[in-house]
């Protein structure tokens, strides 16, 4: 039987009809990826701009002899209910700090309550209707206006939302990431090296490079579990301080940092270290003053990268308990810590709306550095990779 | 004096004594050479070797005893240990003095101490392979004796609260006794995981069909490394995400259908999971279909195919080993995701197949187990590094396979780059 030219171009036709759909289709899958990562940074910004920042309110505060005793008495009856407590917890030793105070009244601004907050961003608000009328008349009076958050850079966790801040998760952060670097820095360059430069091509060798890579591929709770038995229970390292913490990361991070630099220790031409052995330098003095310096670059970026994917690690310390209630700043390597990912965790769970703010607030504090990071390195391996 | 300053002061006298030993083994051997005789290394190769043979030896033994000390809780105190240590640490300073001779090898000594030491450091990464394993598996153990394995594997019913009375000694006032039957959750974890590759696999692969058959240049360039982002993001921002976001979207959703879900529904952390292990898909996939040797595509083409059908039907199967892989991978991460899940899904275990209702993970229990108010020993706590040992053998056998099946690939096609 045979067909027809118009029948063939029929079919040539739909043939390709077929291509082009499978053109539409597959370009829809991409496009839908980034419309979701579009639609997600859009959601996250439209919830956490408003942390930054912070209802104040503008009040008379009567520095009497009775509000050294009890603070409220310091405030007009219907002003009380608008002001933040922790405001007022600091208004006895304010006077005691200084005596001049006593006896004075004075208008002050200050942090107004979590509620009154709300109710300015236009959330809902469990703030009286009587309240919700004294604001509005605060407001066109120009006495309570919305500010940048300081609170939220400076000061550390609270159960209250208008005091809570992210400075305490940030300094755990750094403690956590400095033991990381620490630990898997050197380990890894190391491992790296021996693997790269120094191995013979045995058995044991390719036990390590297998190891090396399922390691990088282990869910990351495991290591928590690791963490928690041998570190916590075995070794006594205290719970949820930042050096368990940072321990723990490190054995994750290692696999990253180790791939990393065996990829920059290879991108370095073979040349380069004949050359070198060719004027009579051992193999410890070609790696470390000609092959090393080369891929320092490439070994920068991995770390970078590496470090970032450690700072967003949530799992593994939840576990080893460093999803603590920390109000203070610590300094302390060994005192109880959190890190800015716990932190999110932690007020992920809390009950008050109000806190819903406070965590997408951080979400764009921790998605900021790890964004400046990994472009950090993008730029670092940019600017000074060399093509062989 | 506090166990602190003692440490601190042993490494403040074993940094002076390298010092010590760095510049009289430099001056000694500079003397030697002054005289007139031939080395086989320059003074500052001997100065370092002194330096190793003081530090080194002293900071093994101080580091092993501290070691031993733990291990087998033998009650050195600290103070003698370090002393010893710094003791050690004189004698090899005196050793590394006799030995800047001129016809010591320095250099070949020092290498050979860097090899050692390097291969150390390759060693941690099996110890930490080692350290889960055995850490896992030794409270497994635990857990399997006060508990029935094949109930473990097979049991339907998870309700490890009675322990709780149990290990209080009011075991009998809870009514029922504590099960761990750990089907529900297995159930939980493989419906969420299902619903995240319903959504990874197709997408991740099309995109990289896209990127790696269709698209221009430019559009590569860009595209990569945004879809790379999706990777970088931290999962618990994920699962904030997919708690106060999508799950109240799918449930007004359901709800316009007329079927009622749960807020904790397993569908909305397997989507946003699903969406998470997009690149990792994409990216890999990319990578295999641009391997696909180009002879093939122009054979195709020369047949007469379009490009439709060479993708479909030559450069698909042909780097079907690779997307497998790639997805196998996925599936291992999705198991062992824990974030998401914990925010997102529910804490009940529910043997159901509703995507709808609340379903409960393997990760979710755990973290569940070790973040109570429970003593470790506790069957409860314990469950948690069976539920983890469980976690470690399938993702483990995921990857292994993955692995294999990536390797049978580049050899095929010779490869290199995967």
């Amino acid at each position: 039987m045979s067909q027809s030219f118009d029948d063939i171009s029929a079919q040539l036709k739909r043939r390709h009809r077929k291509t082009a759909r499978l053109k539409w289709i597959s370009m829809g899958a991409l496009g839908l990826a980034g419309l979701f990562l579009v639609l997600f940074f859009a959601d996250m910004l439209v919830k956490g701009m408003p942390a930054f920042q912070q209802a104040q309110v503008q009040v008379q505060v009567d520095y009497s002899e009775q509000a050294s005793q009890i603070p409220l008495a310091a405030l007009n009856e219907d002003a009380r209910p608008l002001v933040s407590r922790g405001y007022l917890r600091l208004i006895p030793g304010r006077m005691e700090d200084d005596p001049d105070l006593l006896g004075t009244t004075r208008m002050e601004w200050v942090l107004a309550d979590g509620q009154v907050d709300q109710y300015l961003k236009g959330h809902h608000t469990k703030l009286k209707a009587g309240d919700q009328a004294v604001v509005d008349r605060l407001v066109e009076e120009g006495r309570a206006e919305l500010r940048f958050n300081t609170t939220f850079f400076t000061s550390g966790d609270s159960k209250m939302p208008e005091l809570a801040g992210i400075a305490s998760a940030a300094m755990g952060t750094l403690l956590t990431l400095l033991v990381t670097l620490a630990v898997a820095f050197p380990i890894g360059v190391m491992t790296a090296v021996y693997l790269e430069e120094f191995a013979p091509d045995n058995r044991i060798t390719q036990a390590i490079e297998i190891n090396i890579n399922n390691l990088a591929a282990i869910p990351s709770i495991l290591f928590g579990l690791l963490g928690l038995a041998v570190f916590i229970n075995f070794f006594g390292v205290p719970r949820s301080s930042p050096l368990v913490g940072g321990l723990t990361l490190a054995l994750m991070t290692l696999p990253v940092i180790i791939i990393a630099t065996r990829t920059a220790l290879r991108s370095v031409p073979e040349s380069i270290r004949h050359a070198a052995f060719g004027v009579g330098c051992s193999r410890w003095q070609v790696v470390r003053d000609h092959v090393l310096p080369l891929a320092l670059p490439g070994i920068m970026t991995g770390s970078i990268i590496g470090l970032a994917q450690a700072m967003g690690e949530t799992a593994p310390l939840i576990i080893v308990g460093m999803v603590a209630f920390i109000p203070d700043i610590t300094t302390s390597f060994t005192e109880a810590a959190t890190v800015l990912p716990a932190q999110i965790f932690t007020w992920a769970g809390e009950p008050d709306r109000a806190f819903i703010e406070k965590t997408s607030g951080g979400i764009l504090v921790l998605l900021t550095i790890l964004i400046s990071l990994n472009a950090t390195a993008v730029v670092l391996r940019k600017k000074f990779e060399r093509r062989w | 004096m506090q166990t602190n300053q003692i440490i601190a002061m042993f490494g403040g006298a074993l940094l002076l004594l390298g010092l010590i030993a760095f510049f009289l083994g430099r001056a000694k051997a500079s003397r030697v050479r002054a005289s007139g005789k031939t080395m086989y290394a320059q003074p500052d190769q001997y100065a370092w070797f002194a330096v190793l043979s003081t530090a080194g030896p002293a900071m093994v033994v101080s580091a092993l005893g501290g070691f031993v000390l733990l291990l087998l809780g033998a009650e050195i105190p600290t103070l003698y240990l370090l002393g010893g240590s710094l003791a050690i640490a004189c004698l090899g300073l005196a050793i590394g003095m006799l030995m800047v001779r001129p016809d010591f090898h320095a250099r070949q000594a020092i290498e050979r101490v860097i090899r050692f030491v390097l291969a150390g450091a390759a060693l941690i990464s099996i110890f930490t392979t080692l350290g889960i394993l055995v850490s896992i598996i030794g409270e497994a153990l635990r857990f399997f004796q006060m508990q029935n394995f094949w109930d473990f594997i097979t049991g339907t019913i998870w309700n490890p609260g009675a322990s709780f009375l149990e290990a209080a000694g009011r075991g009998d006032e809870g009514g029922s006794a504590a099960q761990f039957g750990s089907v529900p959750l297995f159930a939980g974890t493989f419906m969420i995981t299902a619903v995240a590759m319903l959504v990874a696999i197709p997408i991740g692969l099309l995109a990289a069909i896209y990127m790696s058959e269709f698209a221009p240049q430019r559009v590569r360039t860009v595209a990569k490394p945004v879809l790379e982002v999706l990777a970088g993001i931290p999962t618990v921002v994920y699962g904030f995400f997919a708690a106060i976001t999508v799950a109240p979207i799918i449930v007004s959703v359901a709800g316009f259908f007329g079927l009622e879900a749960s807020f904790n529904n397993a569908l909305a952390p397997g989507i946003v999971m699903g969406i998470m292990i997009i690149p990792f898909i994409s990216s890999l996939s990319d990578d295999v279909i641009n391997s696909v040797p180009d002879s093939m595509r122009q054979g195709s083409l020369a047949l007469g195919m379009t490009k439709g059908e060479t993708i479909r039907d030559v450069v698909i199967p042909t780097a079907l080993p690779g997307i497998i892989s790639a997805s196998l991978l996925a599936v291992s991460r999705a198991l062992g995701e824990t974030m998401i899940v914990v925010m997102a899904a529910g804490m009940r275990p529910n043997l159901t197949a509703n995507p709808l209702e609340d379903m409960t993970t393997v990760t979710v229990r755990i973290v569940a187990a070790l973040t109570g108010d429970q003593e470790f020993a506790s069957a409860e706590t314990l469950s948690a590094f069976a539920l983890g040992l469980v976690l470690f053998v399938v993702t483990l056998s995921l990857n292994l396979v993955s692995v294999i099946m990536i390797r049978r690939f580049r050899d095929k096609y010779r490869v290199n780059n995967l």
